[in-house]
């Protein structure tokens, strides 16, 4: 009798999550699309004494925010990498903080 | 003097303490002037960025009067110029960028999409450059796209 028990119990809890899998994949679905920030403001010029427009990648630890987040695209990327590094090194943007 | 060596342009950025006064700013500033012209470059520019302050701190400073130079000049009088301002105790940090390439491959990426915005447009039977009042004509698609994920 218990073993019956357990059992329907498992059935309803694993509909229960197949259910929940169902919305989560739709959730992600439609996330919003990541757009290139660069490409889509149409700025060329990433330079490193323009603070304010690095400081958006560069979260609050100090770190530079990878591409899987901010969307930039590869060429952009690459171009605010070294954009960064030059900031950090004249202390307009910072290495690490905590 | 011969145009064997190409001139290449550079900035400089250096930090001096906070409590600098102007004076000793441009003291500082016509020391570089000096080296600058000894060794045949020139000044384009000169920015002085005033007090900032330091996003982590330098030689026990918080904050920094940062000044920023344009220079055209040879690759020796950067290579002389970085000595000197690493002798330098006053100056607590300098960075020397080389920037006419890049500064040709932006204005090269500039031009070339304005033109063929232009080129795009005229085909269309449009005016080359855009009306106030106009809509967005490019990546209509991608934008709707958009709009439609927002809304689910």
């Amino acid at each position: 009798m218990a073993f019956g028990q357990g059992r329907s119990g498992g059935r309803g809890k694993s509909d229960k999550k197949s259910g929940d899998k169902g919305q989560g994949q739709r959730r992600t679905l439609f996330r919003r699309r990541k757009v290139c920030k660069f490409c889509a403001d149409k700025i060329d010029d990433i330079n490193y004494k323009d603070v304010k427009l690095i400081m958006p990648f560069v979260p609050e630890r100090g770190k530079i925010l990878p591409r899987r987040i901010s969307g930039t695209c590869a060429m952009h990327q690459r171009k605010l990498q070294t954009a960064i590094k030059r900031a950090r090194q004249i202390a307009l943007v910072p290495y690490v903080t905590d | 003097m011969a145009a064997a060596v190409a001139e290449r342009q550079y900035e400089l950025v250096y930090i001096l303490p906070a409590d600098t006064t102007d004076q000793q700013v441009t003291e500082l500033h016509e020391q570089v002037e000096g080296v600058v012209s000894r060794m045949s470059g020139t000044i384009e520019k000169t920015e002085n960025w005033g007090r900032k302050r330091l996003a982590y701190e330098i030689a026990h400073q918080k904050e920094g009067v940062y000044v920023l130079e344009v220079i055209n000049g040879s690759g020796e009088l950067m290579k002389e110029l970085d000595r000197r301002l690493r002798v330098m105790d006053q100056v607590i940090r300098h960075m020397i960028v080389r920037v006419d390439e890049e500064k040709k491959v932006v204005d090269r990426t500039r031009t070339k999409r304005q033109s063929d915005s232009e080129r795009r447009r005229v085909k269309r039977g449009l005016p080359p450059v855009r009306q106030p009042g106009e809509g967005r004509s490019i990546d209509t698609d991608d934008l709707d796209d958009d709009h439609f994920e927002a809304e689910v």
